[in-house]
């Protein structure tokens, strides 16, 4: 795409970027409260928080349709709510309550919502990519023209899976995007130590078409997944796109002391200079689309948003005891 | 069984059969395996079908087991039927994540959202001279997992019906074949259509001494062996459960209070298996009415081993089940 066609879009699209800035906020607060919650002990198990990396979900899910499939990560809470997830519903789930999405069954790794082609956050480390890759085949048999997107971390690499399905998706011509989120850790484990080699030749290798984004910048990626899904729905297979992100707080948000696998300085850098929400707010300052008032208004109400779907988590009931054995088989 | 013309049938042709009805029945079914489109599978179980329903629902995948087990899972959670072709049941080993941890649970995690219906179909048994990798009997393992039902047919009239409910079905069912009964076992089998419910045992023979409780091609074997303990004056009562999980498991306490007596045979490996668990539910089922022990025969706790000699060591035999049943019975 030529970099006039690319201007004229993003001067058609206002409604578009205004979107993508609300959902980056979104997502941003939506995490803020589950910090909260966790540490003021009112959620249960674990929560890994997708600060940071934003534009990645957002981006792509700004550029699918309500009906096309995703599959999402431990780290899910950005897929589900860019795909169209409602927070109150979320966070019920998050605190283990019947009105969650599971009926709080599946908690923070695991939420899945037909109504919004969310196949279902993931547990185990590029678990989900078998899955995606099975919608996009029934899309492509029943030729109901969706594609899948299928997120996962860098270090989802070192499963063998991965490249099972890249084998099985080229092959077989099949409508699915795997978005590769390089947010640099694996854990508490640089990728640099786990991962040989370079990354996007690694779907090459399949001749499955790879491209590279600033996964910072929810413009681009947004472009990028714009072409690539494109591409998809028109037949002409898989790709893989690679996203170099950033993971602001810990693994999960028990890990805070993270000095022996990484910088403060880092943390910072990113924080600042590449955070994907300031970034956007300033282009669209600075390309007229709104003014600083504009995006403190959408702050304002996005936090009330959030708080008001915690009180509704809060409020909720736990799930009666008969629950337990309901669901086990359809 | 319903009244109609009946055809002796191959193990392997009922298995075809029914995978071919269903096909025609239901578009959104497909097969997804190794060598099942122009090969018709090594065991030549589906020969056939690629010709009539085409490459585009009978699919040669790449040897990635889990690959394809994967795709199936997610194809089925939207809008599709697949029918997995795990060639050997070893490789089973290969699918555990996504039939353990993605299929069995999405249902129940997504608070009953999602549903997977997809059926694996593979193989059990030993004595086909394949050695340690080609040869076990794993399916006590998927009985393990809520969310999965599991399905051990011995008959090819119970493979037809049995298979049929599987793919109707809208869970992940696995169905184990034993691989010596393809082609070796012929059975009567209806032209008509009909299926058979999961969770309902079948009484293949009708006795009043003692209960051989059997699985798979164990049936053929607790049947031999109750022949043999006519001649001994034992009347044997030869139960199948047909389907693992559900588990009907009023009909093998009833038979066992009537006999009073119970042998549990199945080629898993006993140790934490199948002949544990149905064991287990005679012996609580039924416990004031035994008149011993309830006993067990499975596979030998060895890997299988390849020198012929060796491996028939390991293999329940129709000669181990008569001898134990008859010391069970004191008769000797």
């Amino acid at each position: 795409m030529s970099i006039v066609s690319e201007r004229a879009a993003t001067t058609f699209s206002k409604d578009l970027w205004m979107h993508a800035y609300r959902q980056m906020v979104r997502i941003r607060m939506f995490e803020e409260q589950v910090n909260e919650l966790y540490t003021r002990a009112l959620m249960p198990g674990l929560a890994h928080l997708y600060s940071g990396e934003e534009a990645i979900a957002v981006g792509i899910c700004e550029a699918l349709q309500k009906d096309d499939y995703i599959t999402s990560t431990h780290r899910g809470h950005g897929h589900c709510l860019a795909k169209g997830a409602t927070p109150d519903l979320m966070f019920a789930e998050l605190l283990g309550k019947e009105a969650g999405y599971c009926r709080g069954k599946g908690g923070s790794m695991h939420i899945a919502d037909p109504a919004t082609g969310n196949l279902g956050a993931n547990a185990i480390v590029g678990g989900s990519m078998g899955i995606a890759t099975g919608a996009a085949f029934s899309a492509k048999y029943l030729k109901n023209g969706r594609v899948a997107v299928c997120f996962f971390g860098e270090g989802a690499l070192g499963q063998g899976l991965f490249y099972e399905e890249l084998n099985l998706a080229q092959l077989w011509k099949l409508p699915v995007i795997y978005v590769c989120e390089n947010n640099l850790y694996n854990e508490y484990t640089h990728y640099s130590e786990t991962t040989a080699g370079d990354i996007c030749t690694r779907a090459t290798a399949f001749d499955v078409m790879a491209e590279e984004v600033d996964g910072q910048d929810v413009q681009a990626v947004y472009e990028t997944a714009r072409r690539l899904i494109e591409r998809a729905r028109a037949g002409d297979g898989p790709s893989f796109l690679l996203c170099n992100t950033y993971r602001y707080t810990g693994h999960h948000v028990g890990d805070i002391n993270r000095e022996y696998y990484r910088t403060k300085l880092e943390e910072q850098e990113w924080k600042t200079v590449r955070d994907p929400i300031r970034l956007h707010g300033e282009r669209l300052v600075s390309e007229e689309l709104a003014d600083a008032l504009a995006l403190d208004a959408l702050e304002a109400e996005v936090r009330a948003e959030m708080k008001a779907a915690v009180e509704f988590a809060i409020a909720a009931s736990y799930p009666a005891a008969e629950e337990v054995e309901n669901h086990v088989y359809a | 069984m319903p009244d109609t013309e009946y055809r002796e049938l191959t193990y392997a042709q009922a298995v075809r059969e029914a995978l071919a009805e269903e096909m025609r029945r239901d578009s959104r079914v497909c097969i997804l395996g190794e060598d099942v489109a122009e090969a018709g599978t090594p065991f030549k179980v589906l020969s056939g079908l690629v010709e009539e329903f085409g490459t585009d629902r009978v699919l040669d995948t790449p040897i990635s087991e889990a690959g394809f087990t994967g795709l199936a899972v997610g194809a089925a959670m939207t809008g599709l039927r697949p029918v997995v072709d795990i060639m050997f049941g070893d490789f089973l080993t290969l699918t555990m994540d996504q039939m353990v941890n993605q299929a069995a649970k999405i249902h129940y995690m997504s608070g009953g959202k999602w549903r997977v219906p997809m059926v694996l179909r593979t193989t059990l048994g030993a004595s086909r001279r394949s050695a340690a990798q080609h040869s076990q009997s794993l399916h006590a393992w998927l009985s393990h997992v809520p969310g999965l039902k599991v399905v051990i047919p011995s008959t090819p009239y119970d493979v037809k019906g049995l298979l049929k409910t599987a793919i109707r079905d809208d869970n992940p069912v696995v169905l184990f074949e034993d691989k010596m009964m393809h082609h070796k076992l012929k059975g009567a089998v209806p032209a008509g259509e009909y299926t058979i419910p999961f969770g309902v045992a079948d009484v293949k023979r009708v006795g009043t001494d003692i209960t051989l409780v059997a699985t798979s091609s164990m049936v053929q074997v607790a049947l031999g062996a109750a022949a043999m303990l006519v001649e001994v004056g034992i009347s044997a009562e030869v139960v199948d459960p047909r389907t693992l999980w559900p588990l009907d498991e009023k009909t093998l306490i009833e038979s066992v209070k009537k006999t009073s007596r119970a042998i549990v045979i199945d080629e898993g490996y006993g140790r934490y298996g199948v002949t544990a668990e149905l064991a287990s539910v005679i012996s609580e089922g039924a416990f004031y009415h035994l008149d011993g022990p309830v006993g067990r025969i499975g596979a030998m706790h060895v890997p299988i081993p390849f020198s012929p000699p060796l491996e028939d060591l390991t293999v329940p035999t129709e000669k181990a089940l008569f001898e134990a049943a008859r010391k069970l019975c004191r008769k000797s």
